[in-house]
């Protein structure tokens, strides 16, 4: 298989294939993963290839699912698990954050844990609460874990791969308003560093840097605000841990600008502190202060708000041009 | 040594029937319960149907000497304490009768998920007594490589290891290897959703797992009677595998019931509960004060169910030990809190980068750039030293 067009959410099941085709210590956990292919179809067809010793229907307990991958671990497994929506995951959070993020550090370097958290996230979808939070913060704050998520298929294909080579847990956060996308993924290509952001869109005015789902409004709202006449240079941040702050900086020296967008609260959020970063990198390069564009400092809202709530077009472009007018 | 039972020996159609418990709670109310038991507090050898055991005079002589240098190092450690060598230290005294039996029911390649308590089963499975003082001291969080003797990292937030014991069962399981885990929690533990997990996970995957519980009647102030209306190992029986109370203050008892449960566990026939009841001598840790919340009554009972006393009772009624092995040990004993208090007055501090260290196994831009700030800024007051 090489370059074929495929859904982000085909392209993470055709990873999680190959890992278990290529390591017979990879595993898939999850509730609703084997025969039901899980709630959104990611896992679909693994458990009849690969049998359901290696993709396993977990009982319906999230810090059990994630403690247990933890004893896999140890006796010398990958685990794979699924987290079914980013509202459960919390019952998880105490065995994410308190044994997985520190085992490597507590043996002093001598237990290795590679196990990756898969979490679908964020809103757009119509859902009931619970269904559409974006908790990658509260990940990205914990030494010990490493905090990613792809915003195309190609990067959802080859992320994971590097996400389940490493040595560190990963918390893998899938844009799943986004699983339906289609663009070209080349399972032979050879894939840039995990943890790197890219420039998606060049321009010379202002910096828009998103990541996950929001990558796609900020090229929305950079693609209209070039029929304004302003140039938007697009960064995928792609990792929230850690933040590619030299691409940051390069990025920032050359517009003097940035806006940082994602649907989850802005308050203590991942813009907040690239937003203090860049201003210590980057003080005599800003034309204007770093502005943040994202969720309310609420919970997340009934469906028939989300529109309001989540960073659209409108509120990106409305940002970019009081960051320009300062 | 041999160790029978019939709970190993014929296996039956569920592990509901098999378990002693099942029969037992339909005929007794609940708090009601069978005790095994094989050596009674007054040191007399008795019977139980299930369980038996016939040690050598020298396997006897085994035992009472781990309990013995388990009780001293635990002894030392309280000392250094009070010392100010340690920051912090969980006693085990009057546990080393549950921690040494079922310690010692271990096959070299079973691996033991422990609390922060389990010093006497460390010591069963050859780990260094200093080790285990590192993260009391304050310059690690245990640091010792739990492969090297198949014995996890302490674990401090209560009842997270049995889910690691759980899906390190399950790994065991699937490699098809002749061995078992056995997983150590206590009576507070029990109250942990973590721990209904784990057993909900290892009866679900018939995973090869022992669940150790050390009931030892008290959670820092709160009795068990706040934990739990039934007795513990009986909720075993509602997750599908057999629980079975122990004297944990019985090392013949302790030994036998956790061979032949691992036995159980390592031929396939899944997880089993043993409820190990006993008592904790002493504070909660050095930072407890138990005279707040318990009588000296309650502690004098079971002194005259002291774990060791009951041994020696046996080894000199029966003269499997004489004086002069009683010395020797004495004499070991003492050897051995020399070497535990030198090592921990030698241990160095960490060196300040190394809070740097072993945070990612594949490397961190972020904890990369810490380092180097900091390491700046250290170096900077050496500058200004070197300036004057």
């Amino acid at each position: 298989m090489a370059a074929e067009k495929m859904s982000l959410s085909k392209a993470i099941n055709a990873s999680l294939r190959t890992a278990l085709e290529t390591d017979p210590k990879v595993l898939i956990m999850g509730e609703d993963v084997g025969k039901l292919g899980g709630v959104f179809r990611v896992t679909d067809g693994l458990q009849k290839d690969f049998g359901e010793d290696r993709v396993i229907d977990t009982p319906l307990a999230e810090s059990g699912i994630v403690g247990t991958a933890i004893g896999l671990a140890l006796r010398g497994y990958r685990p794979v698990v699924e987290i079914q929506f980013d509202g459960f995951v919390f019952p998880a959070y105490d065995q994410i954050v308190t044994q997985l993020a520190k085992m490597h550090a507590r043996s002093l370097g001598k237990v290795k844990l590679p196990v990756v958290v898969r979490i679908p996230y964020g809103g757009g979808i119509g859902a009931v609460e619970h269904h559409s939070e974006s908790p990658e913060a509260l990940f990205a704050h914990v030494a010990g874990l490493k905090v990613v998520s792809p915003a195309n298929a190609s990067d959802a294909y080859w992320m994971l791969q590097q996400a389940i080579d490493s040595d560190d847990p990963v918390i893998y956060f899938e844009p799943k308003r986004r699983y339906h996308d289609k663009s070209e993924v080349d399972t032979a290509a050879i894939p840039g560093p995990l943890h790197a952001a890219r420039v998606v869109r060049p321009g010379t005015d202002l910096t828009l840097a998103a990541y996950g789902p929001m990558v796609k409004v900020a090229l929305d709202a950079a693609a209209a605000a070039a029929e304004e006449g302003k140039s938007i240079e697009v960064l995928d941040l792609r990792s929230m841990s850690p933040i590619d702050f030299d691409t940051i900086q390069r990025s920032v020296e050359r517009t003097g600008r940035l806006v940082v967008v994602h649907e989850a609260p802005v308050f203590l959020g991942t813009g907040s502190e690239i937003a203090a970063r860049v201003t210590e990198r980057c003080f005599y390069h800003l034309q204007a202060p770093v502005l943040r564009v994202g969720g309310f400092h609420s919970p997340y809202p009934p469906s028939r708000l989300e529109d309001e709530y989540l960073p659209g077009l409108d509120r990106v472009l409305d940002a970019v041009d009081r960051a320009l007018a300062y | 040594m041999t160790v029978e039972s019939t709970a190993a020996r014929k296996p039956r159609r569920s592990g509901a029937k098999r378990s002693t418990t099942a029969r037992d709670t339909k005929k007794q109310p609940a708090g009601q319960t069978e005790l095994v038991q094989l050596l009674t507090p007054e040191g007399e050898r008795v019977e139980h149907p299930e369980y038996a055991i016939d040690p050598t005079p020298e396997e006897l002589r085994g035992l009472y000497r781990d309990m013995v240098l388990t009780r001293r190092f635990d002894a030392e450690a309280t000392t250094l304490q009070r010392q100010g060598e340690l920051g912090l230290w969980a006693s085990l005294l009057g546990q080393e009768a549950a921690q040494i039996g079922s310690g010692r029911a271990l096959n070299d390649a079973d691996y033991v998920f422990p609390t922060y308590r389990e010093h006497g089963v460390a010591w069963c499975r050859g780990v260094d007594p200093t080790n285990l003082l590192g993260m009391f001291r304050g310059v690690n969080h245990g640091g010792w490589d739990p492969n090297s003797n198949n014995f996890h990292l302490y674990t401090i937030v209560i009842g997270s290891q049995t889910l690691h014991a759980a899906g390190y069962a399950m790994g065991v399981a699937k490699d098809g290897a002749d061995a078992a885990v056995l997983a150590y929690f206590g009576d507070g533990a029990s109250s942990q959703g973590d721990v209904a997990e784990s057993f909900t996970f290892s009866a679900v995957y018939n995973a090869p797992v022992v669940f150790f519980c050390q009931n030892n009647q008290w959670a820092i102030s709160e009795p068990t009677e706040k934990q739990t209306r039934v007795p513990l190992y009986q909720r075993a029986q509602g997750f599908g595998f057999p629980g079975v109370r122990v004297d944990g203050n019985d090392v013949l008892a302790c030994l036998a019931v956790t061979k032949a449960a691992l036995e159980r566990a390592r031929t396939g026939q899944g997880p089993m509960l043993i409820e190990a009841f006993t008592y904790r001598m002493g504070a909660h840790t050095t930072s407890d004060d138990p005279t707040r919340y318990r009588s000296p009554e309650e502690r004098e009972l079971w002194e005259t169910k002291d774990p060791i006393l009951r041994l020696r009772t046996l080894l000199t009624r029966e003269g499997l030990a004489d004086d002069a092995y009683f010395a020797d040990l004495e004499r070991e004993s003492d050897a051995l809190a020399k070497r535990v208090r030198d090592a921990v007055r030698a241990m160095p501090d960490p060196e300040d980068m190394a809070m740097f260290e072993h945070i990612y196994a594949d490397g961190h831009a972020l904890v990369d750039e810490e380092r180097a700030q900091f390491a700046e800024y250290q170096a900077s007051f050496v500058t200004a030293e070197e300036g004057i």
